[in-house]
């Protein structure tokens, strides 16, 4: 009888720990997503923020024209964008048509001293900063996310539950997606 | 992260046991000193008793009790949008669940603390004088270390520690008092009972003047400790030594000429910066933070890239002695590039403006309005303020007070209401539009939520969205 009883309490010590590693598995995985979410809410607050920049500056810049649709046409092309890469492309763009237009404000002086365009200045350039703090700390989650996929023991229980890594969101070329920085 | 929290509490539950002990032996010794050894359980109880009491208030009222004496204000994030902004910009990094509550203090003195045992009450407490000395980058990396306070479990385990100091001066003040006081009859007393040892009396005497000094300096030790890893985790998430930097030496400076907050042993290792720090080499075992001059130093020498290995690599140069707070497996992680500094420009302001700038901080957290008239003057009317207009008293011009306006608007609402007044009414019942009466004014409306919005002079927008409940609003004019 006795080494049943042995082989029984050792099952279930195992079953305990499998259990355990898998819950702490999945709360990983929903960190992850959590912060890949994060993203995503900044990115859409971004989108919100620019006609109200535009509607401020419209008045002030009677002759840029086409700098303004320039960023409205970017800002309509990302939030219809399909997938990730698509998005990613588009709000690239995003930026390329906000940097134009920071440089172009540089010769209003009469809007760089609009307290509603520096609210919403504030905001941009908060929102930008947000952005990248995301894609930090997502970054940060889905290494620590992987680590524990590809580490003894957890990597037993992942194999077995198939869990996949998670993908880094890296930018190819760092400069490109750098907030517009012009001195204001 | 998770790594550091539990590397963390391990070192600090050692520290945290021997004070404990200490706790014990003086509870028991001090009993003991009274009624012998049943006297010496009933101590020890009783020590123990004094400090859950006082670690459960401080864990469920702490927060509250210590922005009360503070003067802490709540603010919102129109109070303040770039601290509000940059507070969020801080959990997003950190991966926080909650945005943590924010606070001004009304002070000239700058510095900042974090507080809060749980994730709802986390807050952030900054001074008035802070943001007004303070560029986006500093202030960014003082939210950043009060973050990483939070985000390390500190505030909780340096509430427990600041309780178990505080029992421990208690209970040794009440004992040394008591024996001083109470004359040579009493002592005769008690030395009979304990069976007319010396040592009975010797003992719980040593042990009374010199538990509170070691309680104390092994509180500091956690604290400077914690005070380095801070900063670690800071320019972790910052990635931008330089304004941690910087904002450490604007507030060394700015604390020997402004004045002290107003605060006890207890509270000053939850501050950025030691509010009563000497500088003197000699004060170092009681002092609650590092010396400021290695804390910068260390940062400055974060160049390339910041990380905990390279942190810890700077404190060894710069301290000379080896760094053994970051634990291994934090070390393994790879390093990151320092960004580029932020597109905001330095403003240097003369102190005049500077001071002007924090005495409106100060009033717009005490919900003062404000008001700008065309003259230049700028109108500051208290909350209970309740005429709907206001004269300047410079060029005599007369403003309408934006919230009074509105009561008084929602007065005739009320009176309106059955008779149908549609131009009164237009504000409020229409669902998703606001007619401006004329630009060039301040007006102000209420959200169907019951939020109060303003539209000020220079507003050129066709919509808003509401502060409270989102909701979009278009502005006709």
């Amino acid at each position: 009888m006795l080494p049943l009883y042995i082989i029984i309490g050792i099952l279930v010590i195992i079953a305990i720990v499998v259990i355990g590693m898998y819950n702490s598995l999945v709360s990983l995985r929903n960190q992850v997503k959590n912060a890949w979410s994060q993203i995503d809410v900044q990115l859409k607050r971004r989108h919100d923020l620019i006609p109200n920049l535009i509607e401020t500056a419209k008045g002030y810049m009677k002759h840029e024209r086409e700098t303004l649709q320039n960023v409205v046409n970017a800002r309509s092309k990302a939030m219809g964008a399909g997938n990730i890469d698509e998005q990613i492309a588009a709000e690239k763009q995003v930026d390329n048509a906000m940097s134009k237009f920071m440089l172009v404000v540089e010769n209003y002086p009469d809007l760089k001293a609009n307290e509603n365009f520096l609210s919403l200045q504030e905001e941009l350039s908060s929102t930008e900063n947000k952005i990248a703090f995301a894609r930090q700390a997502y970054n940060d989650q889905a290494m620590f996310f992987n680590n524990k996929i590809q580490m003894f023991p957890s990597n037993i229980v992942a194999g077995m539950f198939n869990f996949k890594t998670a993908n880094y969101y890296e930018l190819e070329n760092e400069t490109e997606r750098e907030a517009p920085s012009v001195k204001f | 992260m998770w790594e550091l929290i539990r590397a963390n509490k391990r070192k600090s539950m050692m520290l945290m046991a021997i004070m404990a002990a200490l706790l014990i032996a003086l509870g028991y010794a001090v009993g003991y000193a009274y009624a012998g050894s049943i006297g010496g359980f009933i101590g020890l109880i009783i020590a123990f008793g004094i400090w859950v009491v006082q670690s459960l208030v401080a864990y469920f009222a702490g927060t509250k009790i210590l922005l009360a004496t503070s003067h802490a204000r709540l603010i919102e994030k129109e109070a303040h949008p770039q601290l509000y902004n940059i507070v969020e910009e801080m959990k997003i990094a950190a991966n926080l669940p909650h945005m943590p509550k924010i606070y001004i203090i009304p002070e000239q003195a700058p510095n900042a603390f974090a507080s809060g045992t749980t994730p709802k009450n986390y807050a952030i407490a900054v001074t008035a004088g802070l943001l007004g000395k303070l560029n986006r980058d500093e202030l960014q990396g003082v939210i950043a270390h009060e973050m990483s306070h939070i985000l390390n479990r500190d505030v909780l385990f340096m509430t427990y520690a600041a309780t178990m100091l505080g029992t421990i001066v208690l209970i040794s003040d009440i004992y040394v008092r008591t024996f001083f006081y109470a004359g040579a009859s009493s002592r005769r007393r008690y030395s009979k009972s304990s069976g007319s040892n010396v040592y009975s009396i010797l003992i719980p005497l040593v042990l009374a003047i010199i538990s509170p000094i070691i309680a104390q300096i092994l509180y500091f030790a956690i604290s400077r400790k914690r005070e380095y890893l801070a900063d670690a985790c800071a320019v972790r998430l910052t990635r931008y030594p330089a304004g941690l930097a910087s904002a450490l030496e604007k507030i060394s400076r700015g604390a020997r000429s402004g004045a002290d907050l107003d605060n006890n042993k207890i509270v000053r290792p939850l501050y950025i910066s030691d509010p009563k720090q000497t500088g003197s080499a000699l004060s170092s075992l009681g002092s609650t933070h590092p010396p400021i001059q290695n804390r910068i130093a260390i940062l400055q020498r974060l160049s390339g890239s910041v990380g905990f290995s390279s942190y810890q690599r700077a404190y060894s140069k710069v301290n000379s002695t080896k760094c053994n707070f970051i634990p291994a497996s934090a070390l393994k992680e790879k390093e990151f590039k320092v960004r580029q500094a932020s597109a905001e420009s330095e403003k240097p302001l003369d102190s005049k403006t500077q001071t002007r700038q924090i005495g409106d901080m100060i009033l717009a957290a005490n919900s003062f309005a404000f008001i700008q008239c065309q003259c230049g003057m700028k109108l500051k009317l208290p909350p209970n303020y309740n005429k709907p207009q206001v004269q300047c008293p410079r060029c005599k011009t007369v403003h309408s007070v934006p919230v009074a306006e509105m009561s008084a608007m929602l007065a005739g609402l009320n009176a309106a209401k059955g008779k149908g007044n549609p131009s009164q009414t237009a504000a409020t019942q229409k669902k998703y539009t606001y007619k401006r009466r004329s630009s060039g004014s301040w007006e102000s409306f209420k959200c169907k939520c019951g939020n109060l919005i303003q539209l000020s002079p220079a507003f050129k927008g066709n919509h808003i969205s509401c502060n409270s409940c989102g909701i979009r609003i278009d502005i006709k004019s």
